[in-house]
């Protein structure tokens, strides 16, 4: 690592800057669409392998923990989607099981991938997907989408506009309104996003400086009080990053639900 | 942090993935799920109807139970009244008998007292008439003391 050699603070922010920055070709972010199509790739198999073995009877272990997710994600659809759309209840559990996934990633010690890419000559290699905000605003976007369908399926394209107009404040106040409503609907997917990204991100962040403790330093007397507090730092941070992950997840998949949800209402009286 | 292509190419790529996790993940284990908890909510509603059914039948065979009983009562006071009845009526048949043996021999006897006594009245004038003609030494006419014999032997 060549910000390794350095011990200043200039090589403190190099190698945090290194870190941030995505492997780019061609205006594509290789190493996120790359990982997330290979988590993606997991759960894909992990549907294979419980379809091979799918028994209604007595379901094995595996096929169990699926089970027991899909049982947690329909619970969550029951409880917060009113009526029934048959698409909520797959989309949730795609978030839930993609988003972490994704967010898993950040376990995996923040130098060991990015250094065995690099051993391979690549230079920069960021293995989160979700601390790349490309990907939690595409699927911001896409329940964004599905929201907007959805508010224009069931309340009808005047209905939607209706609420636009007389949203929160009644048929008085027409322009503050659609200036109200249209923040309220635009901040969803905007706040849905900025969420998992800016949690994940924080939380890589949190890893890299853990990480710095030590960087670049040599056997040295100090080594013996920054190298324990570095373990003991990192297994704290790392097992609390295991709740924050699975609350991500868990945060993105219920808001999609809400969101829904509130698409799918009718247009009540105001 | 650069915003750019790779955001529509993971739209696409979630997108997909939503399709293809309905397809091969949500849909067949759904369906498995659905019809093991049909399974077993027909299950536990055929246990829960073989219970009634149970019930039911227990409390039929203690209807047909109490009923039989109250049958078996009805007739044993039946033939308690009917024996009764017999007892009663053979009481007053043998009393009867009794009564009507009792008059025929009370019959008989006063018949055979009568017969007696007319027979010692006969006698009696008989012996009278015998008496008196060994008093007097010579034959009466029992004709011409007919009266007085009479009026001996009726004031026997």
């Amino acid at each position: 690592m060549s910000a390794a050699e350095q011990s200043s603070g200039g090589g403190s922010v190099e190698y945090i800057q290194h870190h941030l920055a995505n492997l780019n070709v061609g205006g594509f972010n290789i190493d996120t669409i790359g990982w997330s199509l290979f988590l993606a790739g997991v759960i894909l198999f992990m549907a294979h392998k419980v379809r091979s073995n799918l028994q209604a009877g007595t379901p094995g272990p595996f096929q169990n923990f699926v089970e027991m997710i899909l049982e947690f994600v329909s619970t969550q659809v029951k409880d917060s989607f009113p009526g029934h759309n048959p698409l909520i209840a797959p989309l949730a559990l795609t978030v839930f099981l993609w988003v972490w996934l994704m967010n898993f990633m950040d376990l995996i010690p923040v130098d060991l991938l990015p250094a065995i890419a690099h051993g391979v000559g690549i230079e920069h290699f960021k293995v989160v997907p979700t601390t790349d905000l490309n990907t939690a605003l595409a699927m911001a976007l896409v329940i964004f989408g599905l929201t907007l369908y959805y508010n224009i399926k069931v309340k009808g394209l005047g209905g939607y506009l209706k609420m636009f107009l007389f949203h929160p404040f009644g048929k008085y106040a027409i322009p503050a309104n659609i200036v109200m409503t249209g923040i309220e609907e635009l901040a969803k997917p905007l706040s849905l996003g900025l969420r998992l990204f800016g949690n994940m991100f924080a939380g890589e962040l949190v890893f890299l400086l853990i990480a710095l403790m030590t960087l670049g330093a040599t056997l040295s007397a100090g080594l013996l009080i920054w190298f324990p507090l570095q373990v003991v730092l990192d297994l704290v941070w790392l097992m609390f990053h295991i709740l924050v992950i699975t609350l991500q997840a868990f945060i993105f998949m219920v808001l999609t639900i809400v969101y829904l949800g509130m698409a799918h209402q009718k247009a009540d009286e105001h | 942090m650069d915003i750019g292509i790779t955001l529509f190419a993971q739209v696409l790529a979630f997108t997909i993935l939503i399709w293809l996790v309905n397809k091969y993940m949500w849909g067949p284990l759904n369906d498995v799920m659905e019809a093991r908890r049909a399974k077993i909510s027909d299950g536990l509603s055929a246990s829960e109807q073989g219970k009634k059914d149970m019930e039911r039948a227990e409390q039929q065979a203690q209807e047909m139970l109490k009923e039989a009983k109250q049958e078996a009562a009805s007739i044993i006071n039946q033939a308690q009244t009917r024996s009764s009845q017999i007892v009663d009526e053979a009481k007053t048949t043998a009393i009867e008998e009794a009564d009507r043996v009792k008059a025929g021999a009370q019959a008989e006897i006063d018949q055979e007292v009568n017969r007696a006594k007319e027979a010692l009245r006969k006698q009696v004038s008989d012996l009278a008439l015998i008496g008196a003609s060994k008093v007097l030494g010579k034959e009466i006419d029992a004709k011409a003391h007919q009266d007085v014999l009479n009026d001996l032997v009726s004031q026997l």
